[in-house]
This record gives structure tokens, sequence and C-alpha cells, in this order.
């Protein structure tokens, strides 16, 4: 699971309303190397929560990342791109879990994918 | 120029996996037919819903390239085996989706709200009693409920939360879903529509639908409390794309 798409998950369970972002049990971290795109970066940019891909990247191990969101003048530096790239793609939860904030419920996120199906009691 | 989609040989299988079948070809043919438009459009974010052997979304990924082309992928599906079959099928091709097991969007919609640029849709579309909807197995790959609407009627509110102004949407339907209705119900929520693919098999009557936002829709859609000349308008527009689908069977394949 790239940290993409740990950006754009929520705790869906019933009556949570602050869902996000989803903490995260690391078990096993894995790099893959990622075409570099600057465009998909600056189109990407502006939908991410930053703290949230910060905070999570550092869980992950890596942090090299602002904790504040950086002005959109810094997508000119390819030095900041190359590290938002990393963050955001390259590095991946393969084991481990992803926490909902508010009742602390896991999703078990196993070879990489993560398991977001609920309960009956929770839909 | 030839464009590479998934192939069979490379594609995985599990007994409680659906495996491509013909209306996996027709939507998969619909995206070939539609490749052009797909590259021009330059989406950032594309996802299926119901990925099931992964057969589509890898497709998707290899007529329109990944992160070379600035493209993401997103697959989803509420069995647990299908996400892990897409998983190695995309593999086997060298290719990369993230994938979530889910039901539809769920966890999804908050964050990926007006995002989507493209969403592909093979639905369980298959007319079942009720009680046989949403079943763990494979029986969640066709399984649709009465007039097999049951499903589809749950993913469309969803994908039009999730696409993005300019997102395209492509769906798979059944004569017997009554695709005309579909297409007005989404023309209410200002969205046009055209078929792509229209083929019949053996067993099945098969529609790839797409739809977009049309801004214009929305505009007359509002104005209709007021003036007494756009209602009329709106109606024969209407009437047009029942025609238009109704009168289409004739011909296997079309696009415009």
């Amino acid at each position: 699971m790239r940290l993409l798409t740990h950006n754009m998950l929520s705790s869906n369970i019933k009556g949570v309303t602050n869902g996000f972002p989803l903490r995260i049990e690391v078990e096993k971290v894995i790099e893959k190397q990622v075409d570099f795109n600057p465009d998909f970066l600056k189109n990407m940019f502006p939908k991410i929560e930053w703290k949230a891909l910060a905070d999570a990247s550092r869980s992950l191990g890596y942090s090299e990342l602002p904790d504040e969101a950086p002005e959109s003048s810094l997508l000119e530096s390819e030095e900041f791109l190359k590290k938002f790239h990393h963050a955001l793609l390259e590095l991946q939860l393969e084991e481990g879990a992803l926490v909902c904030p508010e009742t602390g419920r896991k999703f078990p996120v196993n070879k990489g994918i993560p398991n977001m199906l609920l309960h009956e009691d929770e839909v | 120029m030839s464009s590479k989609i998934a192939q069979i040989r490379l594609v995985h299988s599990h007994p409680e996996v659906y495996e491509p079948c013909d209306d996996s070809f027709a939507l998969v043919d619909a995206l070939l037919a539609d490749r052009v438009n797909l590259l021009e459009h330059r989406p950032t974010l594309c996802m299926e819903v119901g990925c099931g052997s992964g057969y589509v979304i890898t497709s998707l990924a290899l007529m329109l390239g990944e992160d070379d082309s600035g493209i993401h992928y997103i697959a989803t599906d509420i069995n647990p085996h299908a996400v892990q079959v897409t998983h190695a099928t995309l593999e086997a091709h060298g290719v990369h989706a993230e994938l979530i097991n889910t039901n539809i969007a769920s966890g999804l919609e908050k964050r990926l709200a007006r995002s989507v640029d493209v969403i592909v849709v093979n639905p369980p579309y298959v007319p079942t009693p009720e009680d046989e909807v949403g079943r763990e197995g494979i029986a969640s790959a066709w399984a649709g409920g009465e007039n097999g609407r049951s499903v589809i009627d749950k993913i469309l509110p969803i994908a039009e939360k999730l696409l993005s102004d300019r997102g395209w949407l492509y769906l798979v339907t059944l004569t017997t879903n009554n695709p005309s209705q579909i297409c007005l119900q989404m023309r209410e929520k200002g969205y046009a529509s055209r078929i792509v693919i229209q083929r019949s098999t053996e067993e099945e009557n098969l529609h790839i639908i797409k739809f977009w936002r049309d801004f214009e829709i929305q505009l007359t859609t509002k104005e209709v409390p007021t003036n007494k000349t756009v209602p009329s308008r709106v109606m024969d527009t209407l009437l047009s794309q029942v025609h238009r689908l109704s009168f289409k069977k004739s011909s296997n394949s079309s696009s415009s």
C-alpha cells in the first residue's frame, strides 16, 4: 500500500465522525522504485492532506518531509518533488494495520492490501 | 499502433473469483474503442470498482500507461480472493494498481470525493432473488437482485460522488437492467451518456455505457422551474436518448 492510498482512506465505521487519518501500525515496510513524474505530483499535491502524509511517512521510517504543508512554489524544486515522490509512491506498507483514530478498530494490511470490510454491527 | 491489453494466459484465477468473460471483454473493447479520447483526457486517477480477476484494470493500465504517463490506478473488490488474484494479474503484466478490499468504495468516499477522472465498473448485473445479493465469494460477482439493479443502484450515487468535474464512468449493463432508465436517472443528476459498445452474446445483450458530467444539462435542469421553454427541450433530449438506446440494438458495436 502506497502512502497515497493511506492519504485517501478514512475509517468507514458507522457513526465515526473523525475517521482520518488512520494511524499506521507497521510490521513490514518495502520500498519500490516508481518512475518519477513531476506533473503527476503537481496534480496530486492539492488533494493531499500534508500532515497525514508527513506523519505516515515518519511512521514508516522516512523523516525528510516538512511537518507543515509547503507553499506550492516549492513544487518547482526538484529536490522537494523527489522527496514527495518517495513518500507518496515508493514507500509502501506491506504488512501491518490501519487504526481508526476514533474507535481503535484495526484494519489489517496484508501483502500490501488494506482490508476495509466491516462487520455487520459496524455498517 | 496496436495497444496492449491483458493476456488471458497471464490472468490469474481462483475458484471463488469470476473469470474474464464476454462482459469483461466487451468492457475492455469499449475502453479500447475510446482509448484515443482517454489518452487526450489525461486522467490522473483511474479506478475500477469490483476488479475480480484484474483483467480490466490491468488492460486499462496497459493501454493508457502508468507512472510514465502520470496516471494512478485504484481497484476495489468486496471479495478478498479477488483483490489477491488482481494483484497477481497486475504483477504478471508488470503494471501496478493500488488495491483495497472493500465494499464498492467504502473508506475512500470522503477523501476521493470529486477526484477520480475515470471509473470503470462491471457490476453484478444478473437478476437474482434479493437475498443472494451481498453473499460472500464468487456470488458477489454476479448476484444483482431484482432486475439485476440492486448493486448498480448502490454504485451509481457513489461513482457520482467520486467522479471529478471532468470524470468519466464506464458501466456494463444488461438489457434487463433497463439501461435507458439508468441513463435518464443519471441525466437528472447532470450526466450525459452514450453507448460505446452494444453486443449480443448467446445469453446476454450487453451495453457498455459511458457517462460524463454535462454542465449544460445541469444548467437546463436548474432552469426548469422558471423557464417554460426549457422543460420541453429537456424532454426532447431525454426522448432522443431513449430512442437512441432502444434502436441501437441492430449494430453490433459502435462508437461515436
